[in-house]
């Protein structure tokens, strides 16, 4: 029992984290009680703290909105805070699609899905392409694209608010996650993942890499939803560097070999 | 000539990244265009009514960041959040009066919760002894029409519901009486709503006392037309300021006005020969 909570440390402070924002978010709409009032667009907290989603801000401005100061405070505390700490953390820690695409990788492994479907393709650098639209078409249409669409607010606020037909988006990505492609909304087409990837490039908090303990088992490759930031397993030892590391800590975690901890980045010496 | 004879196209790295190229851009721009007609589609709700201070529909469409904040503060649970399914844009406020109206809250607790001015606070504030002070009955949420024929008060049944609901009674609807000429000792007492003081709360359609309501609430620009620089009240000084800023000579041309009465009568042509 407590190797099967060692091995899932990280998910389980995930899962608390991700749930009790819901959790505090739904009581300031349901019974005022109001530590977090608003939702992940934008929120209230302790009502005095503005917060807002940068990237949605980001949208407003480009659609044409004169922004106002709470707004722009609000979104510069998140995105500092993901900019220089947190990394990509948004994805792994706060998103509530998390637990979706995770429940559906999850299906993916005991049904060992990646082993008799077929292959569907699909890049992971759509998202950056997904991004560049998402401006083009906030400046078009004049109103923030995203926000419109995205199945991350649509759950969300379907916790705090109501759900309405929104449980159909969220099947969708919970169905295009399990039977089209692999960590297919969070790893390929989200936008947000990919605006985070792309802000977080110089965070300070790092999953390391010791080589020397690595014995090539090769579960950390199995686990992690990005894949491909771990190139540099069993070759060197230093930092995952690359943004779209949503430092969620499942390397970490399914570690037997002591090869990969967190740690602040070595900013000094690029290799570590 | 050896070059000629091999017909196989060299795949080089340029001519895969063009093509990868030519691939994303044209993806995008399919993604794009389905993209865009869901926004313009779900953007045209033209009769949503928005919580008070609301700016413009489109600009606030642009300036509201869908967080709900305005709801929670509502103390009577008036405004809802459109969800999917809502057939409105997602996740921004709205109220339907006949479910619960808004009830004109004088410290008006949504405007002030929005954190991006899309509730604008001036334009629900007027300025007591150079202080500016929340006043809802600036608001124009939207504008309340009555539907005569379903209208009871309109049959001459004595019904002043909506009258008596009006936060504003008396201003936003009075009753006008005219003599019902059918019993010939009754009297009609019609509703009758002014734009000038009504702020679409739909107090007068949460009352009414019809199956469907007869009297409900419109957004201002589906429910008003609009006079354009033609018409003016020259008895009315007040009005006469509102040309003030119409200084292009505005004429409407149409197929009919395209030549002058005399020109056409004289040609003949309106008359079969």
């Amino acid at each position: 029992m407590s190797k099967f909570i060692k091995k899932h440390r990280f998910l389980f402070f995930r899962r608390l984290s991700q749930l009790s924002l819901l959790i505090l978010y739904f009581c300031a709409n349901a019974y005022g009680f109001k530590i977090l009032s608003g939702n992940l667009s934008s929120s209230l907290f302790l009502n005095t703290v503005p917060l807002a989603d940068p990237f949605a801000v980001l949208q407003m401005f480009v659609a044409g909105a004169i922004l106002s100061i709470d707004v722009v405070i609000g979104a510069l505390i998140i995105l500092v805070f993901y900019m220089t700490i947190g990394g990509r953390a948004f994805c792994s820690w706060v998103c509530p699609i998390n637990m979706v695409t995770d429940l559906a990788n999850w299906l993916r492994r005991v049904l060992v899905l990646d082993k008799t479907e077929k292959k569907v393709w699909l890049g992971r650098n759509v998202r950056y392409w997904v991004l560049g639209l998402t401006f083009i078409l906030s400046a078009l249409t004049g109103l923030a694209a995203f926000e419109l669409v995205s199945p991350i607010s649509i759950l969300h606020r379907g916790i705090v608010f109501g759900m309405g037909m929104g449980f159909a988006a969220v099947l969708s990505i919970f169905l295009f996650d399990l039977f089209a492609v692999k960590n297919g909304w969070c790893g390929h087409v989200c936008p947000l993942g990919a605006f985070y990837s792309t802000v977080s490039k110089f965070s300070m908090i790092r999953v390391k890499h010791n080589q020397p303990n690595c014995t090539l088992c090769m579960k950390c490759k199995d686990v992690c939803p990005e894949k491909q930031i771990l190139s540099l397993i069993g070759k060197r030892s230093g930092d995952v560097v690359s943004g779209e590391c949503t430092n969620c800590g499942r390397c970490v975690e399914v570690c037997d070999d002591d090869a990969l901890s967190f740690g602040v980045r070595n900013y000094i010496n690029k290799n570590g | 000539m050896s070059n000629l004879k091999s017909k196989k196209p060299v795949i080089t790295e340029r001519r895969k990244f063009i093509s990868l190229m030519a691939q994303s851009i044209g993806l995008s721009a399919l993604g794009g265009m389905i993209w865009t007609g869901y926004i313009e589609e779900a953007k045209s709700a033209p009769l949503i009514l928005r919580p008070p201070g609301a700016m413009s529909e489109p600009d606030f469409l642009r300036m509201c960041i869908k967080c709900g904040q305005c709801a929670i503060a509502c103390p009577f649970d008036t405004l809802q959040i459109a969800k999917p399914g809502d057939a409105k844009p997602l996740g921004t406020p709205y109220f339907v009066p006949r479910e619960v109206p808004c009830y004109m809250c004088t410290d008006i607790p949504c405007v002030p919760a929005c954190p991006t001015g899309a509730l604008n606070e001036d334009s629900v504030s007027s300025v007591v002894q150079g202080e500016k002070v929340l006043d809802i009955n600036k608001s124009r949420m939207g504008l309340a029409v009555v539907d005569e024929s379903s209208c009871i008060a309109f049959w001459g049944i004595q019904c002043d519901a909506c009258y008596r609901a009006c936060p504003l009674l008396d201003k936003a609807i009075t009753l006008e009486y005219k003599r019902n000429s059918r019993t010939g000792k009754h009297a009609y007492l019609i509703p009758r709503v002014s734009s000038d003081y009504c702020t679409g709360c739909g107090l007068c359609e949460h009352a009414c006392v019809t199956k469907k309501p007869a009297i409900f609430v419109l957004p201002k620009q589906v429910a008003q037309g609009e006079l354009g620089g033609h018409y003016i009240k020259g008895w009315d000084k007040k009005d006469e300021n509102r040309l003030k800023d119409v200084n292009e000579n505005v004429t409407t041309k149409t197929k009919r006005s395209e030549l002058a009465p005399k020109d056409y009568l004289n040609e003949g042509g309106l008359l079969d020969e």
